[in-house]
């Protein structure tokens, strides 16, 4: 074995702050270098099934209903499920990736032995979530420009909206993640919070039609803000969206927090 | 001029999980420069004090110090100036050797400059360099180790934590790591290395810190441990189950310090034994002896 040289001594350079820049590259490195081992079946996941939403419904519902508020029903569908999207490629991603990285892959393990604490971990993980959700959110919107949507200058919007959504959605799989003892414990939140939420958020066919309890329920749904917001930037921004941006910010804020602190509580022992 | 204060240093420290105390007022000193050795049967607290000392787990009582910072609120300071090599391997399996001392070239905050050069660097310590485009899966368990090894050394740490750096590793790759690691502590690393293996803390440490259930029982070099523990010579005396007893019924009366192994009871200090001492084999004492003496447990 060649003996390398003897090493030069680093010296230390200050102390670290808290959220520091170099500990969430650190992260997003180690992301964007395993992306590239499995970027092809987490795109195909992310993107096939709201497609195949966008498609089924469309074509299904479409030939009952022409139109939906106003709009074609095909552009109703359209821009609703670029919100699915966003969500399917970040909750679950947060969920499962998360649970797999701590408890069989050990990775956070080695990543909180470097100089990163829980925060930047968290952080960066979920940064890194929501800027893949920014761009597999995009796909369904495309699809439909296929079918008929037509192009407008809001549709560049969408890309940073399925960004703050997706961080949002992220850091809840990742509180998720760290909340649950076992992996079969995720089918109980799947099945009792994300399918809801996923359903009565107005992807599909409007709240309007709903009773006032699942109305009432849309408006604390995270996703159906995301929808809102969406449609409206494809097809004209209203002072309302300001309330569905806000939303979707302070739930992205709290989620992050939490996920955080539990995640803190599920490391550091 | 060298650094003064030692690598590491844990006083009265304690860390309980609900009932159990894994930690019980553990002080341990690591002087710089040199190779220290956690010697202890399992659920000793050996990986508990491991993790404390990356802040990975906090301690509920005492004090401790790394490379000059105090934890928990200094760690992360501390973690850039050192390595931890886990015991179960964490490397990314799906990345070639090179991505992941890439990645972690980045995590230990390496210049970009310099990055290169470090990883090279570590390539050589782990003797990979052809294999560098390899994927982690496609390794064999030495060569995951020694990657594992070089990844916790990437960015030159002056103090590196090994969490039994062998466990479950066949003989000769086993000694390929103390060759590794001993060139390491020649090159004045500090190192805290926890093991259950006799041999190894024999062989690399300069000073064995024995521990039982969180607690440190004996401190010192290990032939200072055996000579004051277990003497200079030990007998084996073998025999069916029946005899053995025999053996240690009289060694009882006759006040000898016996440990039982597996198929033989063995006298220590038998360099003191007269000539009605029953049959059997002499050898040179070693840390064995002592383990076993301090924590009443046979070892692998």
């Amino acid at each position: 074995m060649a003996a390398p040289a003897l090493p030069a001594r680093r010296t230390s350079r200050g102390r670290p702050r808290r959220l520091d820049r170099a500990a969430l590259t650190g992260v997003l490195v180690r992301e964007v270098v395993n992306f590239g081992s499995y970027w092809r079946a987490s795109a195909f996941s992310s993107t096939v099934e709201p497609t195949i939403y966008l498609i089924a419904f469309g074509f299904g519902f479409g030939s009952l209903v022409s139109k939906v508020n106003g709009l074609d029903y095909v552009q109703f569908v359209g821009t609703g499920t670029v919100a699915t999207a966003v969500l399917f490629s970040s909750v679950f991603p947060a969920m499962f990736g998360t649970f797999v990285k701590y408890t069989y892959q050990k990775t956070y393990d080695a990543i909180l032995a470097a100089p990163v604490d829980t925060e930047e971990l968290v952080t960066a993980e979920a940064l890194w979530i929501a800027a893949r959700a920014g761009v597999f959110g995009c796909v369904p919107m495309l699809v439909a420009m296929a079918f008929g949507l037509d192009p407008s200058w809001g549709m560049l919007l969408v890309p940073f909206i399925a960004f703050i959504a997706g961080f949002g959605w992220a850091s809840f799989g990742i509180l998720i993640s760290a909340v649950m003892k076992s992996i079969d414990n995720f089918s109980y939140v799947t099945s009792t919070v994300i399918t809801p939420l996923f359903l009565v958020a107005g992807t599909f066919f409007p709240i309007s039609g709903l009773p006032q309890w699942a109305r009432i329920l849309a408006n604390v749904n995270p996703l159906y803000h995301c929808v809102q917001l969406v449609r409206d930037a494809v097809f004209g921004l209203v002072w309302l969206d300001l309330w569905h941006l806000g939303f979707m910010i302070v739930f992205g804020l709290v989620a992050w927090r939490l996920a955080i602190l539990r995640m803190e509580k599920r490391l550091i022992t | 001029m060298p650094d003064p204060s030692p690598a590491i240093r844990l006083r009265g420290v304690v860390k309980r999980y609900g009932d159990v105390t894994a930690v019980d007022h553990l002080d341990l000193t690591v002087p710089d420069g040199t190779c220290v050795g956690l010697l202890g049967p399992n659920g000793a607290g050996k990986s508990t004090t491991i993790r404390m000392l990356t802040a990975q787990a906090i301690a509920d009582e005492g004090e401790i110090q790394v490379l000059g910072h105090t934890l928990p609120q200094d760690s992360k300071a501390a973690r850039a100036e050192m390595g931890v090599v886990p015991q179960l391997d964490n490397l990314d399996v799906t990345l070639t050797v090179e991505q992941n001392l890439l990645v972690f070239s980045y995590l230990y905050r390496i210049p970009r400059a310099e990055r290169k050069a470090a990883i090279e660097r570590a390539l050589d310590i782990a003797n990979l360099r052809d294999r560098r485009g390899s994927r982690v899966d496609e390794l064999s368990g030495g060569m995951r180790r020694r990657l594992l090894i070089a990844r916790a050394l990437v960015h030159q740490p002056r103090l590196v934590l090994l969490d039994e750096p062998t466990v479950g590793l066949d003989p000769q790759v086993r000694q390929e790591l103390w060759a590794l690691i001993d060139r390491l502590r020649t090159e004045g690393t500090s190192i805290l290395m926890s093991t259950h293996y006799i041999e190894e803390a024999e062989r690399l440490a300069d000073t064995v810190v024995v521990v039982s259930n969180g607690q440190a029982v004996a401190v010192g070099r290990p032939s200072d441990l055996v000579a004051e523990h277990a003497g200079a010579e030990a007998l084996e005396v073998y025999g069916p189950p029946a005899r053995l007893r025999e053996v240690e019924e009289v060694a009882q009366v006759r006040g000898w310090p016996t440990r039982r192994t597996g198929t033989s009871v063995t006298i220590l200090r038998a360099e003191d034994l007269d000539g009605d001492a029953p049959e059997g084999e002499r050898r040179v004492a070693n840390l064995e002896d002592v383990f076993v003496l301090l924590t009443g447990e046979e070892v692998a």
